[in-house]
C-alpha cells in the first residue's frame, strides 16, 4: 500500500517503499547489463570459438623451414670434390634496426670491416625485402664470434648465423666443370617463384650459379623440413611443437677423375687452353679443364668487386674454354676427313697423290699452301695423316663438296651440343650452305670447301665436341653423350646413371674405321709421325692427331693490346687422341692458344695425362662407381634435367 | 561460521558480526573474489610468486581498510559529509596545480612520504555528499535538489575529466547519479537526461576529451582499423576470451597470456586472462559470485534504518557494479577502453582501498543500529 503525499511532513513508509522500488529497479537493470555481458561472451567464446582459437594459434604458431644440407659431390674415386663446412655469418635484419648507419658502425668498433663489405650489404639492402636478414660479414673467426655475442644485447636486428657453407677442396683446378653455389639473388628469387618452388627454398641461402652445381641443382639441393614452434608476442621460441626433418640433397659421383683433372691443369701451367678426357665405352667425362681458373671458394661467400674485376682479364678466365671455347679444329679432324672420302669411294686404302706443296682449283689463282712448302711428295691416306698432308685434304675435300662434309661431320656432334651435363656449351659451327646462307647471305664457293679439309675455314669446334669425335672413332662408331655425373646416392640408395648410347654410326664399310685408326696410330707411333717423338717410350700404344691452328682465339670484339697481338696471333696448338690403341680406355682432346705447334705444345701434355691414367704401377684406384652395390631397386631414376 | 542471520531480527541478542560491525556473508563474498584475483594474478604475471604476495599484501590492507570504515557509525559520516566533500575537492584542484605527472595525466598528490589519488577517494565522499545533501529534504527528490545534486557531482566530475581520468570520473558520476536515482529523481529527468546526453558527448567530444581517449574511442568503434596500434588490446583481448571456449584452456594454459600477447594482463584485462583459462563457464560463476555481492548489499541497503544509509549503501554498490560492467564492456569489445579494473581481483592497491572501505561503510549502515525501531 503506498500513498502518494508531497507533505514537507516526511512519510517513512513510503520513502522505504520508493527506495525499495527504485533498489529492485536498479538490481533488474543489474541483471540485464550481466546479461548482456554474458550474451556478448557467448557469442565470443561459443559462436566464435573456432575463429577466435584459429587467430590464437596464428598468433604463436610459426612454421619454421629447415634447410637440407646441400649433396656431397665426389670423383670417381669417392675423392671429396665439394663439402659442407660450418661458417659463422654476421647479418642485420634491417626491419628491426633503426638506424642502419649507427649500427654498422657500433659493428665497425668491434670487428673490422672493409669498405667492400660494407657498399655490398648497403646495395643489399635496397635490392632485397626488409625482413629478411642480409649479410655484413661472412666467415667470422671465432674470436670475432665471441666478441660479437657479448655484444648482441646492444645490437637488436643482429644476428650470428651458424651455417652450413660450400667449400671446394681443389678450388680453381676443377671450377668450371664442377661450378659453384652463390647466395640466392632476387633474381633466382623471382624465378623460384615462376616455378612454383618457392616452399622447396623457404630457407635455403645458396643456388647453384655454374656447372655441375647449377645443372644438379636439384638433386643437390634436397627437400626442406619444418619446425612448428611457439613463439612469444616478442617472437621467442617457447618450444618445438613438431618437427618434420629436411631431406638432404643427393650426394653425387662424378666420372671426373680428379687426379687426371689436377695432372692437366698443371700441365696447362696457367696457358689459355682446355684439356678434355673422355671414357670412349661409355662417354664418361673423365677430366674437363679449363685454363686460365679462378677459385670458386670466392663467389660461396659473395666475391667483392676487386676480386671480380680480377676475373674480367682479356685471358677471360671465367669462360669455360672446353665447352665454350670455339676454335677452328685444324689437323685433328684429318682422321674424319678421311674417313668421309673413303665412305665417298673417292680414295682407298691405296691411292696416293703427288703433293707439290700446295693445291690449286682448276682456273683459280689462288693457290692453298700446304705446311710444308716443298710438299711431301707422294702421299697416300696413311702418311697423309701421318704428315698431317694438307694437299691431300684440299683435294679429298675439294672432291667430296661442301654438303658430303657437312652431314658427315654432322654426325660426329660437330655444330651439335654435346649434351654435357652442364649448362655453359656453346654449339661451335659446322659449315654448310645452308649455314652460309643464313649467317653471311652469301652462296657457297668452292674455295670455301678446300680449307675445310684441314679443319680451317668456317668450321669451329669446342673441346668437348672434338674430344666426342675422337672418341667415336676409337669406339669405332660407338656414340655415347659425354656425362659428367657418374652416380647418386640418396636415401634411396646408390644409383648409378646408365650410359647415354646415341645409335651408332654405321660405315658401308667396316674397314674403313681400322683405315682411320691405323692413320692415327702411324702418327703417334710411326718413326716421322707428328708426335712420334713425343710418346716415344710410352708403355702403351696409342693414336692421335696434332693440330696447329691459325689463328683466332675465343671472343668476338677483344681489344688488343698492341703488344700482345703478335701472341694472341699465334697459332693454337691441339692434339687429340686415344689409348690404348687396341683396347681404348681413354679419349683426350688438348687445345693450347697461341701455342705454336700440336706437335710440340700440345702432345705433350696429352702424354702426361694418358701415362697417369693407363700407368698400371701409379696402383689406380678401381672406379668407386664399380665398387657400389647397384641398387636396382631404387625407383627415383635419375633425371639429368 | 557465527552467521545465523534469520530474517531482520531486530529484537534479537545483537550477533557476533553486529559487536564487530561485520557482515559475513558478504565478506565471504568478497574474500572469494580475492581468491580469484590471486590465482588469475598467479597465472597472469607468468606464476610470480612476488606478484601474488604483493597483491596479498594490498588485500590486507584493504581488508584492515574495510574493517575501520565499518566501525564509523554512518550517522559520523553524516555529520561531516559536507566538510569531507570541501576537502575532496579543494585536493582535485590542488592535484591539477601540483600533482604529480604520470602516464601523461595529472593524477597524484606526492607527501613525501606517500602518494595520494585524490579522485579515488571521491568515489566515496561524493555519494556521501549527494546522499546527506537528498535527504535533508522529503523523498523523491524535486527538480530543485536535483539540480543542485547535479551541481555538486558536476564540480568533482569535471575536475577529474581535466586530470584527465576518464574512467574515474565515470565511476565518481555514476556514484552521484545512483545516489540521486535511488532518491527518486523523476523518471522524466531521467529521460530528458538520456535524451540531453547526445549533445553532451558531442560537447565533451570536443571540449574536454584529450587526443588519446578520442583515440580510444575510435578504436573501440573499429579495432581492425590499426591492429598494431590502440587496436591491438581490444583485438588480442577478444582473442584470448573467444580462444578460451565454453570450458577454457586451464589454468596457466592460456596462451594469449602465457605468451604474452595480452597487454596489461594483472591489472586491466586480467577478465581476459580468466576468460581464457576458465571459459564461459567460469565467467558465469565469476559473475554470480559479482551477483551475490551486489544482492546482498542491495539487501542491506534496502534494510537499511534511515534514508541516508539506504541511498548511500545503494550508490557504493551500483557504482561496484559500473567497474563491473566498465571492465567487462571494455575487454570484451562492448564499450571504450578507459581505465577500469575488474574490482577486486584485478592487481593494484589503489582502487582495492576505496572498493574495501566502500564495502566497509556497507557494513557499517548493516551492523550500526539503534537498538529500537
Amino acid at each position: 500500500m503506498f500513498l502518494r503525499h508531497r507533505t514537507p511532513i516526511r512519510n517513512q513508509t513510503a520513502e522505504n517503499s520508493l527506495f525499495a522500488r527504485r533498489a529492485i529497479i536498479a538490481f533488474i537493470g543489474v541483471l540485464i547489463l550481466v546479461g548482456v555481458l554474458i550474451a556478448n561472451l557467448y557469442n565470443i567464446q561459443v559462436n566464435s570459438y573456432d575463429t577466435y582459437q584459429t587467430k590464437a594459434n596464428g598468433n604463436r604458431i610459426k612454421i619454421i623451414p629447415i634447410a637440407p644440407n646441400r649433396g656431397l659431390i665426389y670423383d670417381r674415386n669417392g675423392i671429396i670434390l665439394a663439402e659442407n663446412k660450418p661458417s659463422h655469418t654476421l647479418e642485420l635484419i634491417p626491419e628491426k634496426i633503426k638506424d642502419l648507419h649507427a649500427t654498422i658502425e657500433k659493428i665497425g668498433t668491434i670487428v673490422s670491416l672493409s669498405d667492400d663489405e660494407r657498399s655490398r650489404f648497403l646495395k643489399s639492402v635496397k635490392r632485397q625485402r626488409r625482413f629478411k636478414s642480409i649479410t655484413l660479414k661472412s666467415r667470422l673467426t671465432h674470436a670475432q664470434v665471441a666478441q660479437l655475442s657479448v655484444n648482441l644485447h646492444d645490437l637488436p636486428g643482429v644476428v650470428i648465423e651458424a651455417r652450413l657453407k660450400r667449400y671446394y677442396p681443389y678450388g680453381e683446378i676443377l671450377t668450371h666443370t664442377l661450378g659453384y653455389v652463390a647466395r640466392l639473388s632476387a633474381k633466382d628469387e623471382i624465378k623460384i617463384e615462376l616455378d612454383g618452388e618457392k616452399a622447396i627454398y623457404a630457407a635455403t641461402k645458396d643456388i647453384g650459379r655454374l656447372g655441375v652445381e647449377k645443372y644438379y641443382q636439384k638433386l643437390l639441393h634436397g627437400l626442406p623440413g619444418y619446425q612448428e614452434i611457439e613463439v612469444n608476442n616478442r617472437g621467442r621460441v617457447v618450444r618445438v611443437l613438431n618437427e618434420v626433418l629436411p631431406e638432404h640433397g643427393q650426394d653425387l659421383y662424378l666420372n671426373i677423375d680428379i687426379r687426371l683433372q689436377k695432372k692437366a691443369y698443371e700441365e696447362l701451367a696457367g696457358r689459355r687452353g682446355s684439356v678434355v678426357a673422355i671414357d670412349p665405352n661409355n662417354g664418361a667425362v673423365l677430366a674437363m679443364v679449363s685454363s686460365p681458373s679462378y677459385d670458386p671458394n670466392l663467389f660461396v661467400h659473395g666475391i667483392s668487386t676487386k676480386n671480380y674485376k680480377k676475373l674480367l682479364s682479356v685471358d677471360k678466365p671465367l669462360i669455360n674454354r672446353a665447352t665454350m671455347g670455339t676454335y677452328p679444329p685444324a689437323s685433328t679432324i684429318k682422321q674424319l676427313m678421311a674417313l668421309a672420302a673413303l665412305e665417298a669411294h673417292i680414295i682407298d686404302e691405296h691411292t696416293s697423290i703427288r703433293d707439290p706443296g700446295w693445291y690449286k682449283l682448276p682456273n683459280v689463282e689462288r693457290k692453298f699452301r700446304d705446311h710444308l712448302a716443298w710438299g711431301h711428295g707422294k702421299v697416300d691416306v696413311y702418311k697423309a695423316m701421318k704428315k698431317s698432308c694438307d694437299t691431300y685434304f684440299y683435294d679429298v675435300a675439294n672432291r667430296l663438296g661442301i654438303d658430303k662434309i657437312s652431314s658427315f661431320m654432322d654426325k660426329f656432334g660437330f655444330g651439335h651440343y654435346s649434351g654435357l651435363d652442364i649448362h655453359e656449351e656453346k654449339r661451335a659451327i659446322m659449315p654448310s650452305r645452308q649455314w652460309k646462307k643464313e649467317r653471311h647471305n652469301q652462296p657457297w664457293y668452292p674455295g670455301d670447301t678446300i680449307s675445310l679439309g684441314i679443319g680451317q675455314s668456317y668450321w669451329t669446334t669446342t673441346p668437348i665436341q672434338l674430344a666426342n669425335s675422337v672418341s667415336i672413332v676409337a669406339a669405332s662408331g660407338k656414340r655415347y653423350t659425354p656425362q659428367l655425373l657418374g652416380a647418386s646416392q640418396s636415401s634411396n640408395g646408390f644409383l648409378q646413371l646408365p650410359a647415354d648410347e646415341k645409335p651408332q654410326i654405321i660405315l658401308q664399310d667396316e674397314n674403313h674405321w681400322r683405315i682411320a685408326q691405323k692413320g692415327m696410330w702411324e702418327v703417334v707411333n710411326s718413326n716421322g709421325g707428328t708426335a712420334y717423338r713425343v710418346f716415344k717410350g710410352a708403355k702403351y700404344q696409342s693414336a692421335g692427331k696434332t693440330g696447329t691452328a691459325q689463328l683466332i682465339s675465343i671472343g668476338e670484339d677483344e681489344k688488343y693490346d698492341a703488344e700482345k697481338i703478335n701472341a694472341r696471333h699465334r697459332d693454337n696448338a691441339m692434339y687429340v687422341g686415344y689409348a690404348p690403341f687396341e683396347n681404348p680406355q681413354i679419349a683426350i682432346t688438348v687445345v693450347i692458344e697461341n701455342a705454336g705447334g700440336g706437335g710440340s705444345s700440345a702432345a705433350p701434355i696429352a702424354r702426361k695425362v694418358l701415362d697417369l691414367y693407363l700407368d698400371s704401377s701409379l696402383n689406380k684406384t678401381p672406379s668407386l662407381v664399380a665398387n657400389q652395390v647397384v641398387n636396382t631397386s631404387a625407383t627415383g631414376a635419375l633425371h639429368a634435367h | 561460521m557465527p552467521t545465523n542471520k534469520t530474517g531482520t531480527g531486530f529484537s534479537k541478542p545483537e550477533p557476533l558480526s553486529h559487536k564487530i560491525h561485520l557482515d559475513f556473508p558478504l565478506l565471504a563474498g568478497l574474500l572469494a573474489l580475492m581468491c580469484v584475483s590471486l590465482v588469475v594474478i598467479y597465472s597472469a604475471s607468468g606464476e610470480s610468486i612476488a606478484m601474488v604476495k604483493r597483491q596479498g599484501l594490498n588485500m590486507i590492507v584493504s581488508l584492515t581498510a574495510m574493517v575501520i570504515a565499518a566501525q564509523f557509525n554512518p550517522t559520523f559520516l553524516r555529520r561531516w559529509a559536507v566538510l569531507f566533500f570541501i576537502i575532496g575537492v579543494g585536493l582535485l584542484v590542488a592535484t591539477l596545480l601540483f600533482g604529480h605527472v604520470g602516464k601523461g595525466a595529472q593524477r597524484w598528490i606526492d607527501f613525501g612520504f606517500a602518494k595520494f589519488q585524490p579522485s579515488e577517494s571521491m568515489k566515496l565522499t561524493l555519494p556521501i555528499m549527494i546522499a546527506h545533501y537528498i535527504t535533508r529534504y522529503a523523498l523523491p527528490a524535486t527538480l530543485k535538489h536535483i539540480f543542485f545534486g547535479a551541481v555538486i557531482i558536476a564540480i568533482p566530475v569535471l575536475l577529474i575529466s581535466k586530470q584527465p581520468d576518464l574512467g574515474t570520473s565515470i565511476l565518481v558520476g555514476s556514484a552521484g547519479v545512483f545516489a540521486l536515482f535511488l532518491a527518486g529523481m523523476n523518471w522524466k529527468i531521467i529521460g530528458s537526461l538520456i535524451v540531453a546526453a547526445v549533445p553532451f558527448s558531442m560537447m565533451m567530444w570536443y571540449f574536454f576529451l584529450h587526443d588519446y581517449q578520442r583515440r580510444r574511442v575510435l578504436t573501440f568503434l573499429n579495432p581492425e582499423t590499426d591492429p598494431h596500434g590502440s587496436g591491438y588490446h581490444i583485438i588480442q583481448s577478444k582473442i584470448a576470451i573467444g580462444s578460451g571456449g565454453l570450458d577454457g584452456k586451464g589454468w596457466l594454459n592460456g596462451t594469449q597470456s602465457q605468451l604474452e600477447f595480452l597487454p596489461e594482463r594483472h591489472t586491466d584485462f586480467i577478465f581476459s586472462v580468466f576468460s581464457e583459462e576458465f571459459g564461459l563457464k567460469g565467467v558465469i560463476i565469476l559473475l554470480a559470485l559479482y551477483l551475490f555481492v551486489i544482492g546482498r548489499s542491495l539487501f542491506i541497503a534496502n534494510n537499511a534504518q534511515d534514508p541516508f544509509s539506504k541511498i548511500l549503501a545503494g550508490a557504493i554498490t551500483l557504482t561496484f557494479f559500473v567497474y563491473l560492467f566498465v571492465n567487462i564492456g571494455m575487454v570484451s569489445g562492448l564499450l571504450p577502453v578507459v581505465g577500469v579494473p575488474l574490482p577486486l581481483v584485478s592487481y593494484g592497491g589503489t582502487s582495492m582501498i576505496t572498493l574495501m572501505s566502500g564495502f566497509g561503510i556497507i557494513m557499517a549502515i548493516h551492523t550500526h543500529r539503534k537498538v529500537n525501531k
